[in-house]
């Protein structure tokens, strides 16, 4: 927090700055009226309900700690939310991560067709995954009929059709697939407009200092000179893996067969908005916040930029 | 590395330079591009399948016989039950559009603000700002609902519309392409005699216009895909969005009903932002190029 007061000045101000503040913030209320009301706001309205009771129709009552304390020693499903959700960011956000930036910097060496190559890469993070859902359960369907069981039917790997989003064992990696899937392009066009911005002039000066192959390139130059946007990539990045929602919803069901897809947002959603039970679900929320907030801050550290 | 195999495609002499790694590279790319393109090949072959061939077995991928007569059993069959069709299109593109043009208008005033007048204490807001970008909107999701609530807002547009227009996405994209604008164009207005709110209409707004066509990309597919709002503001059948009505079309997760009308119906909520970005995709890439975060 002390960063946020280290640039308040107590200085009197001249009136060229008074006029140059008052217009900017003019320019700035309508914004700042929405952005306090509906996100600074409730961060805190969040964090105070999730010490109480509250559910819609009584008062709120004061319990302290009693909700975390639920959540932790006594949730069993939230913790395999919590389980749940970590592994699928763990697997979906590097890989996203990763895939964006490999594609993003292959794509920048090649010479042609970099548009069709990055639109074909880029357009499952433009669909809807409540949409694109109804595909994904075709091609996952546990009949002889899905695509996937078809074709490994065919080719003989299995004998009988699996049941790929009834049964939990496979629910899980369908899950991690489709949001791999999904979460591809998230940091992609930051990486691609990054990438095409380094100067080449940098590249030609470090073969002339004898710098052979492209890796030495990207570990010496590239990486370094993209830090801020692989920061922006990696928070985006952070935030969307932790949040995955509609796609386990719409793909297994809520609630999903022995909570195999079960996530926070989902066991959010349940006690907010099915059994009315605010407080509660606010400290889940909570709990969210957290870690994603966490995390992005480690980010900051690692992608420190140095001037 | 790559440029090497482009280039013995055409020159064959060129051929020995072509690495066992790089061949891989193009393997692996075109392995990648596989797997992101497949799942929408068939989105788009399924919606204009005729039924026979959305039932026969081994299942195909590509279509044979392509038809619209899925879309005119979507258009059609649901006319005569409660909720036409049409009427979700209608729900997603009012609150959708509606949302994206405040949020233009709202984002670049604030970031012009921001970034041109540095009134005292912008530093402490865009720090706040860029905070917010590290949690999603799931966290504030009950506050908000409760405003909402309050206003008496639930079940009508503005539900949709109202919590979506001030993100801290939008404001951080733009106020970083704002900041590479510069000063002398804006002082020569201002020389001029032109007031504020004129400068900034007439002299910045066509100079952010990268941004904001960004912005308005950006802004308009989360705000078509998002199924968390009107899953949780919405519970009127006309009232609903595309992906709400879609999901309520399928019959949620292990139905296979109506297979036709749900291909047709999956395209027509997946296409227009892919179209969006189509038309935009020079403008998104010269301002992502100001989107890094300094820390």
């Amino acid at each position: 927090m002390k960063q946020f007061w280290k640039h308040v000045e107590k200085r009197p101000m001249s009136r060229m700055e008074r006029r140059r503040t008052i217009t900017g913030y003019l320019f700035m209320t309508p914004f700042l009226v929405l952005f306090i009301t509906f996100t600074l706001i409730p961060i805190f309205v969040a964090m105070g309900l999730s010490l109480t009771n509250y559910n819609l129709i009584q008062k709120p009552g004061f319990v302290g700690l009693t909700n975390y304390m639920n959540l932790i020693l006594e949730d069993d499903v939230f913790l395999t939310s919590l389980k749940n959700t970590l592994i699928f960011a763990v697997l979906t956000g590097p890989a996203g991560y990763i895939a964006s930036f490999a594609m993003a910097w292959l794509i920048t060496l090649m010479k042609k067709g970099r548009g069709a190559f990055a639109l074909a890469f880029y357009a499952p993070s433009l669909t809807s995954g409540v949409a694109m859902s109804t595909i994904w359960l075709i091609i996952f369907s546990g009949d002889r009929n899905g695509y996937l069981n078809s074709f490994l039917l065919r080719l003989g790997v299995i004998i009988e059709p699996i049941l790929w989003t009834k049964d939990a064992a496979y629910l899980k990696w369908v899950i991690v697939i489709i949001s791999v899937w999904m979460s591809m392009g998230t940091g992609f066009l930051v990486f691609l407009a990054g990438l095409q911005n380094i100067d080449p002039a940098l590249y030609e000066a470090a073969r002339v200092d004898g710098m052979k192959s492209r890796f030495q390139e990207l570990r010496y130059i590239t990486l370094p000179m993209m830090k801020p946007q692989l920061l922006f990539g990696a928070v985006n990045s952070v935030v969307s893996a932790f949040a995955i929602f509609d796609v386990a919803t719409s793909v297994a069901g809520m609630p999903s067969p022995n909570y195999a897809a079960h996530t926070i947002v989902a066991h959010l959603y349940d006690y907010a908005f099915i059994r009315m039970n605010m407080g509660y679900a606010s400290s889940v929320a909570m709990i969210l916040f957290i870690m994603t907030f966490v995390i992005g801050r480690i980010c900051f550290y690692i992608f420190k930029s140095e001037d | 590395m790559y440029s090497i195999i482009v280039q013995t495609v055409t020159g064959k002499k060129k051929w020995k330079k072509v690495k066992f790694s790089h061949a891989l590279l193009v393997a692996g790319m075109v392995t990648l591009v596989c797997f992101t393109a497949l799942p929408m090949v068939a989105m788009i072959c399924r919606a204009f399948m005729p039924l026979d061939e959305l039932y026969i077995y081994p299942p195909r991928i590509i279509v044979r016989k392509p038809t619209f007569s899925n879309f005119a059993d979507l258009l059609n069959s649901l006319n005569a039950s409660d909720v036409p069709f049409t009427r979700y299109i209608f729900n997603s593109l009012m609150t959708t559009g509606v949302t994206v043009f405040f949020s233009i208008f709202v984002s670049c005033a604030g970031a012009y603000g921001l970034a041109k007048f540095k009134p005292r204490g912008s530093a402490t807001i865009f720090a706040v700002i860029t905070a917010a970008l590290m949690f999603s909107s799931y966290v504030t999701q009950i506050p908000n609902y409760l405003i909402v609530n309050e206003l008496g807002l639930v079940n009508s547009y503005w539900a949709l519309i109202l919590p979506k227009i001030a993100v801290a996405y939008n404001f951080f994209l733009v106020k970083q392409f704002a900041e590479q604008l510069p000063d002398s164009i804006l002082e020569a207005a201002r020389i001029d005699g032109a007031k504020e709110l004129y400068t900034f209409w007439h002299v910045a707004m066509p100079l952010l216009k990268p941004a904001w066509s960004t912005l308005a990309v950006f802004s308009f597919v989360s705000n078509w895909n998002d199924y968390f709002s009107a899953l949780v503001y919405i519970n009127k059948d006309a009232m609903k969005t595309l992906p709400l009505a879609l999901q309520t079309l399928a019959g949620g997760a292990g139905v296979v009903a109506r297979s036709g009308s749900v291909g047709a119906a999956t395209l027509l909520t997946t296409l227009p932002t892919i179209i969006i970005f189509c038309i935009m995709r020079g403008k998104v890439m010269q301002t992502m190029t100001y989107s890094g975060i300094k820390s």
